[in-house]
């Protein structure tokens, strides 16, 4: 990695392209852990440039601590993580500027329009002024949010706000786009339209998406690729298709796949703590 | 299988529904600002989010009012007639005025952290944190809205000061020096109180501590008597309150009193510049 001078990095700060085959995430023996608690217990990941990756696993598996790692916002050593080849420890804002994120909970400001909402992503981007009236109604069309551009977002019903968020993520062209739950709590319709968003946004653009969930039946929809993810390690990764074909009667669903690789079920949340419960409960009662 | 999608016409052509997102993510920002420049631009993003939830809901400013102009026109009108106060040849209640806006604006300001609280319960805070901003910068774009918050409460304050006849400066020269005073007075105190945020990490504690320490801070400055009249054990305490220079600096622009304006601006730009480097060093606790 070279380190360059500061001030002088304009040309190189935004690698879009990096050479064929870089990975747009790689994870190696990524561990972190909260005091004595584990939360990620060494995963390695690859995740190809252009792809839909599904990070699956129950409450408590670590996948939120996973993205926070990958997304610069947790302290992690050099080496363990690359987002399109820049080290997240050593050259943050480089790896922020490739980065749209949504995390878990509805993280819209309320206060605000819906465009300015966005308008505030596109000046924390540095944008530039010309284009970012039409950057951002861009950013608004793609996720189906015109008419209600220009609404207060508290005003906007749960799956709305998934989709202004996602609105957010996309108004700097990020090149890999990282969703935590982005269908928690919503109804089966708000689902789909979420999800229909992002295939649309990733089919025009080709931009990578790595997204988390525990709904196994969204990931066998839309996933190219997944990992299970149980208490903190990774169990299994591959195609859904390929997932299934390996269990030992050959076929049966994501669901059986996950019991089979972790003697465990997804409904039976490993870990019910108390912030656990709390974050999807602030995440539903948002949803008003 | 590298990025195929990017090059294939969009998948959803079919159903008639025009490329969303197409040209959004064809070209990131062009020149993304670097070095000193970030530090600006930041500031500049977060007022106008903080001057546009103002616009939406304005019912705080006016309920914020309510104390500062019972001060004045009660608490300064009685005083005023008593006498009782030594304010040399100035009348009390203009004597008083330049202290109540400092105080008016020091109480939004003390506040503040509650906010990022909030954004950080919300998750806006992560998402602010994954935006190529440096945590010195959004600290200081977030002092600098509390800044644009408490100088338009300021201008409802000085408003109803006038109309109570209080002769003030109309020099805009002076009036701009007034700005820059109450600016940097809450930014000082925002990043106090975001530094106590990134102690105590709740909302309520923040009150508790925010509701400990105004009254001290308001009763150890020079807002309502000279500092002569104080009792001797408190003069020298009266120096180290940043709300004292605030005050003798508005005093001396506004009604034209003697003071040592180049020491008030420069004990408040450093203790602004201070406090925005330790709230700064204190985020990563709330980011955690
Ligand atoms: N800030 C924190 N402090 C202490 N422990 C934490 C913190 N964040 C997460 N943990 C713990 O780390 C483990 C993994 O949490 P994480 O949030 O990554 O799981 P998750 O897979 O995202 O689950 P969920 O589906 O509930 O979002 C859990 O046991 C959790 O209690
Ligand atoms: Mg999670």
């Amino acid at each position: 990695m070279t380190d360059q001078i500061p001030g002088r990095r304009e040309s190189t700060a935004v690698p879009t392209t990096g050479p064929a085959g870089v990975p747009a995430i790689a994870c190696t023996a990524l561990v972190y852990s909260f005091g004595s608690t584990r939360a990620v217990d060494g995963i390695d990941l690859e995740v190809e440039a252009g792809s839909i990756y599904g990070l699956l696993g129950p409450n408590g598996a670590g996948k939120t601590t996973a993205i926070r790692a990958i997304t610069t916002l947790l302290p992690v050593p050099p080496g363990m993580v690359g987002v399109f080849g820049n080290d997240v420890a050593k050259r943050r804002m480089e790896v922020r500027r490739l980065l749209g994120y949504v995390p878990q909970q509805l993280s819209a400001d309320s206060g605000l329009t819906g465009r300015e909402n966005v308008a505030m992503f596109a000046r924390l981007f540095d944008v530039p002024r010309r284009q970012r009236g039409e950057r951002v109604t861009a950013a608004l069309d793609a996720v189906g949010l015109r008419e209600a551009a220009d609404r207060l977002a508290k005003t906007y019903s749960g799956g709305m706000v998934r989709r202004l968020e996602l609105a957010q993520a996309l108004v700097s062209s990020p090149r890999l786009l990282i969703l935590d739950e982005p269908t928690i709590g919503l109804d089966p319709i708000a689902r789909d339209s979420v999800w229909e968003r992002i295939e649309e946004v990733r089919g025009a653009t080709g931009m990578t998406v790595f997204v988390t969930t525990h709904y196994m039946d969204e990931a066998d929809q839309y996933c190219d690729r997944i990992s299970l993810m149980h208490r903190g390690t990774i169990r299994a990764t591959g195609s859904p298709q390929e997932l299934k074909a390996s269990l030992p009667k050959g076929s049966g669903t994501l669901e059986d796949v996950f019991r089979h690789y972790t003697g465990d079920t997804l409904e039976e949340p490993t870990s019910g703590e108390f912030r656990n419960v709390r974050a999807t409960r602030s995440t539903a009662a948002r949803l008003r | 299988m590298s990025v195929p999608r990017a090059a294939q016409p969009p998948a959803f052509a079919e159903d008639g529904v025009a490329a969303p997102g197409r040209g959004l993510v064809d070209q990131p920002p062009t020149a993304p600002r670097t070095g000193w420049r970030v530090l600006p631009s930041r500031v500049v993003a977060l007022c106008v989010v903080e001057l546009q939830k103002i616009r939406h809901d304005r019912t705080e400013i006016y309920t914020r009012a309510v104390q500062p102009v019972l001060w004045l026109a009660i608490f300064g009108e009685t005083f005023n007639r008593i006498r009782a106060i030594p304010t040399g040849s100035v009348p009390y209640l203009d004597y008083l005025a330049p202290g109540i806006i400092a105080q008016s604006a020091m109480f939004i300001a003390i506040f503040y952290g509650i906010m990022i609280i909030w954004e950080r319960d919300a998750g806006v805070l992560t998402k602010l944190l994954v935006t190529p901003t440096p945590r010195t910068a959004l600290i200081a774009g977030k002092a600098f809205a509390s800044g644009t918050k408490a100088l338009l409460q300021a201008i409802v304050v000085l408003v109803f000061a006038a109309v109570l006849g209080v002769g003030m400066t109309a020099d805009p020269l002076r009036l701009l020096g007034v700005a820059a005073l109450v600016v940097f007075g809450s930014a000082f105190f925002s990043c106090l109180s975001m530094s106590i945020a990134g102690i105590v990490l709740t909302r309520d504690r923040l009150m508790g501590i925010g509701q400990a320490i105004t009254m001290p801070l308001f009763f150890s400055s020079n807002a309502l008597y000279p500092t002569s009249v104080m009792p001797g054990w408190l003069q020298p305490i009266s120096k180290f309150n940043p709300l004292s220079y605030e005050v003798d600096g508005l005093r001396g622009l506004l009604i034209g009193t003697s003071s040592r304006l180049a020491l008030d601006f420069g004990v408040l730009v450093v203790a602004a510049v201070a406090s925005i480097c330790v709230a700064a060093a204190l985020l990563p606790r709330l980011a955690k």
